[in-house]
């Protein structure tokens, strides 16, 4: 009880309060754990809110940081990495956070998702994969599991969905994690490394949508379905003692990539350096 | 400083370093890659930040985002590239990020035929992107006048907070021209307002007297919230139908009530003139040759260059064409701007002159269009 309420303390600190609450989340939704996750993460590495942005697209996840005391900006849809790439050009030493959805960082804004990797700038890119569209209803989206129903495959998906953390390891971020809500303390921990990290850090939160993507699929009570993301989910680690059919449908957590790369915004001053010396 | 020999959008590059630029984000796309090719090289010299992004969407996207940080920002391309902005566009009007849009037009629609000259976006400029908003377009018809409008680009979008459009055209765009370059201290800037207030009372959309409310960039301590979604004076969110309205007035009436700073036109003989000429752009050169042409066979013919042609110089045109009878139009597309003309002038007394096959309009076109009416 204690460590609770000086978590809440924690919280409060950082929550806008001139926003009315409570959040435009459904009653038991993951994305507010995520946030209260950040927020932690943030506070355990002491960073000052003015230094920090935290930029989103358009979806349920998108409305994250407008609860939040930091500098923050809701972006359109799938641009949110764009927009943050100009941020973070113009200032380097800000902690730029960038909060997505799968539909908005991999449908929408796939292209800026691999192309932020490519170019390791040092943005913090949080997806949480809730494997639908969740504020227009349960479409079908690119992290959408074959065979789910969704409310435009009402048969069935019959599309794969993209694996968002090795597509990032491929894409060439600096560093990529996975976890779920339900391990809010690996959570918690992955995202204060993925902060630290100097390059494109790329940190999948799963966090199925019970009210869509549950309700049509009878994967029961928003309880039932935290529970399976405890007993459908494993370690990196022991994962890698599995074979392919052991670990088919299951969600593999953990550390994928934590590498030393050039970081964008520093490769560019070494070229303002460049052109002002053969300017002399 | 001395004359040089200067490509139009090497005088777009130039003024736009003059005006304060410090971010360029784009996507090549012909006939506006030298801007891009000549920031990448000049903007590190002096301190600022170049990147090529993936694609127009993302470059207009990095702008903004680049703005909110406090650089004055750019980007520059041709129509498709300019249909692919138009989402950000009209998000940097709803969130009043100040920013300069170049479309150096080419003939469309679509790849159309690159890389022929047209003036068919100036419909795009002002309604591109959806719902309604205010915007600013300005459209250059020489290399120097090219740099001169790219500064004032800078200018009415800090301190109108608004994106802004040089509307140029591909003929602008590639054609060189002496120009005299004017000396530093001569080019006027504006910056962006500074508040005064503590960052406890700040409101980025306030209902200020100026409804030009000052921006704070990202990062020194002002901590609040931009959104493309309606918002109250905090930048929050809002379903209040009263805030939403008031956003709406505010940002037209920031630009309407600012019309005679912002109108910019040249007009030349329109006091005693029979026929009246408005032309904008590349189209301008013609016409001015034309208007000459008429008056050495003894017209009197006025002329009308527009700089501005968003918001539309409703006043200049109802007052140079109160007393006249006939109106001549010329541009290269099939009759955007002259449907303004039209609604402030009356349809009958407006002759139209167009082309749309990726030819300049002739002068000698636009001259018989001028003689039928004096004969």
């Amino acid at each position: 009880m204690r460590a609770q309420r000086t978590e809440s303390r924690v919280h409060g600190r950082y929550l806008r309060h001139s926003k009315e609450f409570p959040n435009i989340w459904c009653a038991g939704c993951g994305i507010g754990i995520v946030l209260a996750a950040i927020i932690r993460a943030v506070d355990g590495l002491q960073l000052d809110k003015n230094e920090v942005a935290m930029l989103s697209g358009i979806g349920c996840t998108g409305r994250m940081p407008v609860y939040v005391d930091f500098n923050t900006m809701h972006t359109t849809h799938g641009r949110a990495l764009a927009f943050a790439t100009g941020l973070k050009m113009v200032r380097p030493e800000m902690k730029v956070l960038v909060v997505m959805g799968d539909g908005d960082a991999l449908a929408i804004g796939g292209n800026h998702f691999i192309h932020a990797a490519r170019r390791n700038i040092g943005l913090t890119a949080i997806v949480v994969n809730n494997a639908t569209y969740g504020m227009t209803g349960g479409q079908s989206s690119p992290t959408t599991p074959t065979g789910v129903r969704t409310a435009t495959a009402p048969y069935g998906h019959i599309e794969q969905p993209f694996p968002v953390a090795e597509l990032a390891v491929t894409a060439g971020a600096a560093f990529v994690a996975r976890s779920t809500v339900f391990h809010v303390r690996e959570l918690e921990q992955y995202l204060s490394q993925a902060i630290s990290k100097e390059g494109f850090a790329v940190v999948e939160v799963m966090s199925y949508c019970h009210t869509t993507l549950g309700r049509l699929n009878r994967w029961g009570t928003p309880a039932e379905m935290m529970r399976r993301l405890r007993d459908d989910s494993l370690t990196l680690k022991r994962a890698e003692s599995l074979s392919e059919a052991e670990k088919q449908g299951k969600i593999v957590r953990g550390v994928f990539v934590d590498r030393d790369l050039p970081e964008y915004t520093q490769l560019y001053e070494r070229v303002i350096e460049r052109a002002q010396a053969e300017r002399v | 400083m001395p004359a040089r020999l200067m490509q139009g959008d090497e005088a777009c590059a130039e003024g736009a370093l003059a005006g304060g630029c410090r971010f360029f984000a784009g996507y090549p796309i012909t006939p506006a890659t030298e801007i891009a090719e000549i920031l990448a090289r000049r903007l590190p010299q002096v301190g600022g930040k170049f990147i090529q992004m993936e694609d127009e969407i993302a470059s207009m996207a990095a702008v903004i985002g680049a703005s909110i940080g406090g650089a004055k920002a750019m980007t520059a391309t041709s129509g498709p590239g300019f249909s692919l902005m138009q989402e950000n566009i009209g998000y940097a009007a709803m969130a009043e990020i100040p920013c300069v849009i170049v479309d150096v037009q080419r003939l469309g629609p679509s790849t159309g035929r690159p890389t022929s000259p047209s003036q068919g976006d100036v419909m795009q400029a002002r309604w591109g992107t959806h719902g309604d908003h205010p915007i600013i377009a300005l459209s250059p018809s020489s290399v120097r006048e090219t740099l001169d409008l790219t500064v004032q680009a800078f200018n009415f979008s800090e301190r109108y907070r608004t994106p802004v459009i040089l509307l140029m055209d591909e003929v602008v765009g590639h054609m060189r021209e002496r120009v005299e370059l004017p000396r530093a201290e001569t080019i006027k800037r504006v910056e962006r307002p500074v508040t005064t207030v503590p960052p406890e009372w700040y409101k980025p959309y306030e209902d200020s007297v100026s409804d030009v409310p000052p921006l704070v960039p990202f990062g020194e301590g002002y901590r609040y919230h931009v959104t493309g979604l309606h918002h109250d004076e905090r930048g929050c969110p809002t379903d209040h139908l009263e805030k939403i309205q008031a956003w709406s007035d505010r940002v037209f009436r920031k630009i309407d009530s600012s019309l005679s700073d912002i109108i910019l036109y040249e007009e030349d003989g329109i006091a005693d003139a029979n026929v009246l000429v408005i032309a904008y752009g590349a189209t301008a050169r013609s016409a001015w040759h034309a208007v000459k042409l008429a008056r050495e066979r003894g017209g009197k013919i006025g002329f009308l260059k527009l700089k501005t042609i968003w918001p539309f110089a409703e006043e200049v045109v109802e007052h140079a064409a109160a007393r006249l009878h006939h109106v001549v139009v010329p541009e290269m597309n099939r009759g955007q701007l002259v449907l303004e003309v039209e609604r402030v002038v009356a349809r009958n007394k407006v002759h139209r002159v167009n082309r749309t096959d990726g030819e300049m309009v002739h002068p000698g076109d636009i001259l018989a269009a001028i003689e039928e009416r004096i004969l």
